[in-house]
Parts: C-alpha cells; sequence; structure tokens
C-alpha cells in the first residue's frame, strides 16, 4: 500500500515557524490532522531552517508531541542533527521513521543503531559524501551499502527507505531517467526488497505547473517501485493520482469507492 | 546444507468476530489457511446446517432422510441439527418467498426467535433470496432476535440499508452477498460499514460454485480476498461466509439418484459436498453453511487434520 509522507509540518512553512516561535500547538494540530484526513500514513516533521542548532532538540520533541495528541499517526522525523532526531524518538508513540542517513559510513554508524534501538524504520539516501550519483547503476550500489550495513546492524530491508534522489527537471533532466531507473533495481537488491521513497516535490523546484509535473512523476515512480513520497497530502488531485496508479498497478483491489478508501487508514 | 523455508511476512490479519451470546469465534487469521507456521490461526472453521422453517422443494431424499421426522418442524430440525455436530444453526426463511407461503415478517420472526430460544449454538438467519422481501423481513427479524447476536443475511447491494440498519441497532452481524465479484463484493462492505455498522460486524459472502460448477473461479475471488485482507485492505479482512449446501444439493451428481455409473448417490453426494466445502477451506472461508449432517462429520475430520500445527 502506497504511504503517503505528509510534508507540511516544517519550519520550513511562516506558519508552523511562528508556532515554534509561539509555542502555539494550534497549527501543527491543524496540519496533523488535515493531513490524516487527506491520506496521510506518515508526518514527516522538521524544525525548519532558523530554528536555532541549540533549541532544535526541544522543538523537535514538542512538534512530534504535539502532532501526535492531535492523530493516531507515526512521524517521519526529519532532521540532521542526531541529537534532535533522538529526542524526537524517545517521544515518539509507535513505529517512527528517521529521515535520514547517507551511504556515508559515519553516519549510516550512527543511525542505524539508533533506528535498531528504537524500533524504527529509517529512510536512506542513495548518496556519499561525493555527492548524488549521476547514473542508476551508482545511486544502486549506494543503496547496496545501505541494505548491507541495515542488514548488519539488525534493520530488516522491509524498514530501509532507500531515496534515489530525485533532482529538479529544470536543472538536471539527464537525472530523471536515472533516478526512475534506480528505483527498479533497488526493488531487486534483497528479498525482501528494501522499501523506496523520494522527497517528490523537488522534481519540480521553481519550474511552473509544479502540480502537474509532480503528479506525472509519481505516476511514473511508482511503475517504477516507488512505495512512498514526501509529498503535499493536500493536493487533493496528487493524491488521487497516487490511489489510481495503485489501483492500476494491482496493489489494491478496485471498488468504486476506491479513491476514499485510499485515504482511510 | 540447511533448507531455508520461504515464508511470507503479511501485514494484517482478518477481523475476529463473536457470534451468539455463546460468543463462537471465528476469524482472526493472520495468515492464508492452514500455514501455521506461517501466522496465526486462531479459530477453526465452524460449520452450520440448514433448517428450513417449511418443507423444502428441492431436497433429494437422501437428504430429508436424516431430517424426516422433523422436517415439517423448524424448531424439532434445529434441535437435530445441533444434536448432529453443527456448530450453528442456519435457519432459511423459505416461507417467506412469494412463490413459496408469502408469509409476513411477523410469522418468520416469531419462528426465528422460536428457533433461537430452542438451542444453545449461534444461529444464522437467512431470507428467502427475494431481495425486495428480505428487506421487509430481516429488519423485523433483527428486532425479535435482539440480543442473541445473529449472524443475518443476505445483504445484498439492492436491500442492505433496511437490514443493517436493524442489525446495527439490534446488535447483530450480516452476511453481505455479491455474485462472483471481487470488486463489488468490497463495494458492499465498505456501503454497509458507512451506515455505520463497523467491519468487524459484517462477513460476506462471495457466491460459491460447486466442485465441477466454477468452484476454481469461485475459488480464486475468495484466495484474492484474502491475500488482499493479510495484506492491509480492512474492508475485505471479515469472515467468510460460504454457502456449500446451497450449491453442492444443485449440481446432479449429488441430487441424482438413477446414475449407476456413477455409482451408490449416498456416496457421492456426501461427497460432493464435503469436497466442495473442503476446497473453500484452502481457499480461505471461515463458516460453512452445509445441508447433510454427514458432510459436516466428513468435513471436520479433514479440519481437525489441518488445524494440526505445521510450525517449525
Amino acid at each position: 500500500m502506497f504511504e503517503i509522507i505528509g510534508e507540511r509540518i516544517n519550519g520550513l512553512f511562516y506558519d508552523i515557524r511562528d508556532a515554534i516561535a509561539n509555542k502555539d500547538p494550534k497549527p501543527v494540530r491543524d496540519w496533523a490532522v488535515k493531513q490524516a484526513e487527506a491520506g496521510a500514513f506518515w508526518l514527516d516533521i522538521n524544525t525548519g531552517p532558523v530554528a536555532k542548532k541549540s533549541e532544535q532538540a526541544e522543538i523537535m520533541a514538542w512538534l512530534v508531541k504535539t502532532a501526535q495528541e492531535a492523530v493516531d499517526l507515526p512521524c517521519c522525523i526529519d532532521t540532521t542533527n542526531w541529537e534532535a532526531m533522538e529526542e524526537g524518538l524517545k517521544v515518539h508513540k509507535g513505529k517512527a521513521l528517521i529521515n535520514s542517513t547517507t551511504a556515508e559510513q559515519a553516519k549510516m554508524d550512527a543511525l542505524f543503531p539508533m533506528a535498531a534501538n528504537y524500533g524504527a524504520a529509517i529512510v536512506g539516501l542513495a548518496m556519499n559524501e561525493k555527492g548524488v550519483p549521476k547514473s542508476a547503476e551508482d545511486r544502486t550500489a549506494l543503496a547496496m551499502e545501505l541494505v548491507a550495513n541495515a542488514d548488519a546492524y539488525g534493520i530488516s530491508p522491509v524498514d530501509l527507505y532507500i531515496d534515489p534522489l530525485v533532482l529538479p527537471v529544470n536543472v538536471a533532466q539527464e537525472h530523471g531517467p536515472e533516478c526512475l531507473e534506480a528505483l527498479r533495481q533497488v526493488k531487486l537488491l534483497s528479498n525482501p526488497a528494501p522499501k523506496t521513497t523520494v522527497g517528490l516535490s523537488n522534481i519540480s523546484q521553481k519550474a511552473p505547473n509544479r502540480p502537474l509535473i509532480n503528479r506525472t512523476f509519481l505516476a511514473m515512480a511508482m511503475v517504477c517501485g516507488l512505495d512512498s513520497a514526501v509529498m503535499d497530502a493536500c493536493d487533493e488531485e496528487l493524491v488521487d493520482v497516487a490511489a489510481t496508479a495503485s489501483i492500476i498497478l494491482n496493489q489494491s483491489i478496485y471498488c468504486d469507492s476506491y479513491l476514499k478508501i485510499f485515504r482511510q487508514k | 546444507m540447511a533448507v531455508t523455508i520461504a515464508k511470507e511476512r503479511w501485514t494484517s490479519k482478518v477481523a475476529e468476530e463473536a457470534y451468539g451470546p455463546q460468543g463462537l469465534k471465528v476469524g482472526g487469521e493472520t495468515t492464508l489457511p492452514f500455514l501455521h507456521f506461517e501466522g496465526e490461526i486462531p479459530n477453526r472453521a465452524v460449520t452450520a446446517l440448514e433448517v428450513f422453517d417449511t418443507e423444502p422443494k428441492d431436497y433429494p431424499d437422501i437428504l430429508k432422510e436424516p431430517f424426516a421426522d422433523v422436517i415439517n418442524d423448524p424448531v424439532a430440525w434445529a434441535k437435530k441439527v445441533v444434536e448432529y455436530g453443527a456448530d450453528m444453526v442456519a435457519l432459511r426463511l423459505m416461507s417467506a418467498h412469494p412463490d413459496w407461503n408469502n408469509a409476513s415478517a411477523q410469522d418468520v420472526a416469531k419462528t426465528a426467535k422460536a428457533v433461537a430460544d430452542a438451542i444453545d449454538v449461534p444461529l444464522i438467519v437467512i431470507g428467502c433470496g427475494v431481495e425486495e422481501k428480505d428487506g421487509e423481513i430481516l429488519p423485523v427479524v433483527a428486532e425479535a432476535l435482539e440480543g442473541k447476536k445473529a449472524l443475518i443475511g443476505c445483504v445484498t447491494a439492492n436491500n442492505y440499508k433496511s437490514i443493517t440498519a436493524a442489525a446495527n441497532g439490534y446488535g447483530h452481524y450480516v452476511i453481505a452477498s455479491s455474485p462472483l465479484d471481487i470488486n463489488l463484493c468490497k463495494q458492499l462492505n465498505i456501503l454497509i460499514n458507512e451506515m455505520g455498522l463497523p467491519l468487524d460486524r459484517i462477513a460476506f459472502d462471495p457466491l460459491v460454485g460447486a466442485l465441477g460448477y466454477g468452484i476454481e473461479y469461485a475459488y480464486s475471488i475468495m484466495e484474492r480476498a484474502r491475500m488482499g485482507a493479510l495484506t492491509g485492505d480492512k474492508t475485505l479482512a471479515t469472515p467468510i461466509v460460504a454457502f456449500i449446501g446451497q450449491e453442492a444439493w444443485k449440481a446432479k451428481e449429488a441430487k441424482d439418484a438413477d446414475v449407476p455409473e456413477w455409482g451408490p448417490q449416498a456416496d457421492r453426494a456426501i461427497l460432493w459436498e464435503a469436497t466442495t466445502a473442503t476446497t473453500f477451506a484452502i481457499a480461505g472461508a471461515n463458516i460453512f453453511i452445509m445441508r447433510h449432517p454427514e458432510s459436516v462429520k466428513r468435513f471436520n475430520a479433514f479440519v481437525d487434520e489441518a488445524m494440526k500445527s505445521n510450525a517449525y
């Protein structure tokens, strides 16, 4: 079943940034509820770019708690600050999703044990210190590093969400087919296969027609084996695309109410 | 070298339901039928024997014989099927059929209540099969059976509203019935659920075919529904009802007495019903509505064996 990771609780958005500054739980709760009703499976939680590093841990814990008070959904804890990651995991109810590690050894050696320790799933980005590879093969090779290292820490591939990394189509057009091919190859790496995810809206950065590009890419990526995406859960037509693609791919059994059922968890 | 056993990782389970004041548990499995090594199968398949509220018109002699002394008395017939070892009694309200006696809702409700009061196993109440009439009589039956936690059907896309509302109000379960179509089956469960009846108060009848009469088609639909349920489709994750007797006894191999080259009717008729039931047990059905006590016995002998754990 396709998993929508709702992107809206992020300090990048002004209402969430203000909520953090004023310790006002309402916008966080409202977005948790709105995204849950729209069909989100996970709530991405990100303190945003302006939160001071020293305060990020406390803010993350507050955001996770506030969101989970409003809805019964697990969170995707989205930060590069390991201390904030751990504080978020400590207060999280249920199975969290760590977002993210790369294939850099030092990061894997810090974050995989954290995932194992808290029983969390984890996103693994198919990149390392050299950056994002251009070819599908190089992305897949890094995905294999992630699968092997996760396994060594006792994390099953079904709890590892490989992100082959999406780049904006208007500046890095040649990455499109490589990213899609990498999705196909990642699903063949192990049995059970790793899960896959992407930051969907990256594909349309700074382009006109963003919703159209997002929708088209989502359908194409699902054909290639995309299992989840950090995306706008409240873009109704985008969610309709996910629901329809999952029906056409025979991932769920058709019924006339499938658009509605897809949104129910 | 050690052999690695391939095990499927299912993520979901079939709803567990508890029928009757006795709380007879059905469903709850977390894997496909009898794969004890892969998941939990907490409850065994249950059988119900059919009781007609008026003398059945199409029963061959061999099927009338075990009930000869009670065939005009639904209460006595119901007690008899409990003696024969049925886990539930399935009362079929054929007298309400416009072409039979066209009995009123009040009349059939009275019979249903009398039968429910006379037995110590859960009751299944099945209408006359005319959707419109069932939509009228079953709500009245539901009211009369308040507290009996009965399984009431069949609810179809054309009459689900009145029956679902009554079943919900009086604490019963419904059998949702759709014609060999998994998409319609799922949709009907959703429509019933949207009326406020929880999914774990629904059991569904995807319509089965007897051995030799489309059994493979019905089998694959049932199997598909089960795999859907185990991978997270909650709208299909409810117990499955299989009308085995109704289908098996339509087959000429079961009902024709004078075909010597097919062997004695007593053997083949029972085999036809028991084999049809066994097949659907393997496909994933939970509740087996049957007609002949000997078929139930043979079917249970199979289930006894199949429920022995093969976990390792």
